[in-house]
């Protein structure tokens, strides 16, 4: 009891994780842990070997080692590659400029209606992301308001100069393609920029502003630095998804707007051509992969100056 | 004067809600066209009022049978996602151990992870062990991809928890599986509820990793919505969708209602 209670009065909080028995940790680690080796480190294993088997679906596949298959499928689809990224890169900076404000304003200003903004936000999530998709369809309809507005103010005409839709409609186009995508990815870059302003004290600012700093060169030099890690984790949130998905390019696209998910899909479920199919799989992650660690480590070396 | 200035005074709070618009107007389209009457099959331009896919949110062939299926996947995936997340985040929010850095790992990779690679290594998985596409082997890729979620709400939740609470109850002699039932257990509650939603909600979803683990016999909602998104679908999927919709809602302001009336008793 005394020992008990000299513990609970030494006041400095205890951060050290209280140790029990040795083997505790382990046994509650490794049903979920086993889980995740079995059903997604061994099936990056399974996708490795089968992009390098030959055969067929009837007569089954056997492992050749043939890595020109990854040559092949880069020659074929680079396209596609490129666009996925050009795509996702695009809509994750719209994002992030759309997001910013509202997360700003969340953290910020809202003061007791932070709850009910932070409610709405991850709201649109209720409804199935497919059906929001579509939605997009009804609002972006060709006989619909939003494109009889478009075009008579010439914002139809104005995207198809600049090559993003290819007639005088929203419809079947990238300009579609790529709100959707930034729509969709939305929150997942509203809420890390939510949460890592949410930390920010004002006086900062405030303090800023008291050294004659401007509001923008307060951004710039206080809040923005201070964010950054929310800005970091945002955009790889909207990146990944944006870059695999062919939700958005298939309903809200054409057949030039087409990305590598969408080759992916087809190629292993109706053209049932495994090898390239998993070696196109094998691309994309590795893509992201890389993307992703180049950034990581840029935007860690900026938040050190 | 005035006007002007007041607009550029709340510019940043206009800007914060015509973006909070945007997120939302899909959600009204959706009630909108769950009323309308289209013409042909394409349920696209608002034609005329009508009640009846309210009345008879079934009158679709198949689709009660896909949203019962995504139901009983999605509250089994939660389920074991749940239990399999809240151990893996006790043991790094409450323990030493060796491997703490790769387990961070393994649970953070699949969330970094596009999907579409995620449901295609699954389908060469199964291929190789001949585990056929069906409802089991779309639970199982659920669990997996929900996992790591939970794991994040409740590490987030236990890593404010004091652990000194535990080491008190312990010192009032009891046992650890007391101490965890009646002391760890409830305080980490929010976390754990918040961990089950989200896997809920990302297991009742997802089409992508589904895809490719399904067989004709076993369609989920959200291949429902796609299949018919192909030959137009029908208003009912609005229905659902503007239901579920507000029962989620409904389901999380009662929460926030709850949490904050508990606050305020403490």
């Amino acid at each position: 009891m005394a020992e008990g209670a000299a513990v609970v009065g030494t006041g400095a909080p205890v951060r050290k994780p209280v140790r029990r028995g040795r083997w505790v940790p382990y046994a509650l680690l490794a049903p979920g842990l086993l889980w995740l080796v079995v059903f997604f480190v061994v099936p990056m294993i399974t996708l490795g070997s089968q992009s390098l088997q030959e055969g067929n679906i009837d007569d089954g596949y056997v492992f050749t080692g043939n890595v020109s298959i990854y040559a092949d499928a880069v020659q074929r689809y680079w396209p596609h590659l490129v666009r996925s990224i050009g795509y996702a890169a695009t809509a994750t900076v719209l994002a992030l400029v759309l997001g910013y404000p509202l997360a700003y304003f969340m953290a910020q200003k809202a003061g007791r209606w932070k709850n009910i903004l932070l409610i709405l936000v991850i709201a649109p999530f209720f409804t199935s992301f497919l059906i929001r998709t579509l939605a997009w369809r009804n609002i972006l309809s060709d006989d619909g308001p939003v494109v009889a507005f478009a075009q008579s103010t010439g914002f139809t005409s104005l995207l198809q100069a600049v090559g993003l839709t290819s007639n005088d409609t929203l419809l079947a186009s990238k300009f579609a393609v790529i709100c959707g995508l930034t729509y969709n990815f939305l929150p997942f870059m509203i809420l890390p920029l939510y949460a890592s302003l949410e930390r920010l004290d004002p006086r900062l600012v405030e303090a800023a502003g008291d050294l004659y700093a401007s509001p923008r060169e307060a951004f710039r030099r206080v809040t923005w630095p201070l964010s950054l890690p929310g800005v970091v984790a945002g955009t790889l949130l909207t990146f990944i998804p944006a870059a695999g998905d062919f939700i958005n390019s298939r309903l809200l696209g054409n057949t030039e707007t087409v990305m590598i998910g969408q080759v992916i899909d087809s190629q292993f479920l109706r053209v049932l051509d495994y090898p390239l199919a998993a070696a196109l799989s094998f691309i994309l992650l590795t893509m992201i992969v890389v993307l992703v660690a180049f950034y990581v480590r840029k935007a860690g070396t900026e938040e050190l100056v | 004067m005035g006007v002007l200035s007041w607009i550029r005074r709340h510019l940043l709070a206009f800007a914060a809600l015509a973006v909070l618009a945007l997120l939302l107007v899909p959600n009204v389209v959706v009630a909108v066209f769950s009323f309308n009457d289209p013409v042909g099959k394409f349920n696209y331009n608002w034609a005329k009022f009508s009640t009846d896919a309210w009345a008879h949110p079934c009158g679709s062939p198949g689709i009660c049978e896909s949203l019962g299926l995504s139901l009983r996947i999605g509250v089994t995936a939660s389920l074991v996602a749940t239990v399999l997340g809240t151990m893996v985040a006790l043991a790094l929010g409450r323990y030493q151990f060796r491997g703490r850095a790769a387990t961070n790992l393994l649970i953070f990779v699949p969330m970094a992870t596009p999907e579409v690679v995620m449901g295609s290594s699954l389908l060469t998985l199964f291929l190789m062990l001949g585990i056929p596409s069906g409802a089991l082997a779309i639970l199982i890729a659920h669990i997996m991809f929900c996992v790591s979620f939970v794991v994040v709400a409740v590490k987030a939740r236990v890593a404010t928890l004091d652990p000194r609470l535990e080491e008190a109850a312990a010192d009032l002699g009891a046992t650890p599986a007391q101490t965890f039932l009646r002391v760890t257990l409830p305080l980490a509650a929010p976390g754990i509820a918040a961990g089950a939603l989200l896997a809920f909600s990302l297991s009742f979803d997802d089409y992508i990793i589904t895809n490719f683990n399904a067989s004709p016999s076993s369609i989920t909602f959200p291949m429902f919505v796609w299949g018919a998104a192909q030959r137009g679908v029908p208003v009912q999927v609005n229905v659902i969708g503007t239901v579920v919709f507000l029962a989620a809602l409904l389901f999380v302001i009662a929460g926030q209602v709850l949490s904050n009336r508990r606050q305020r008793a403490v």
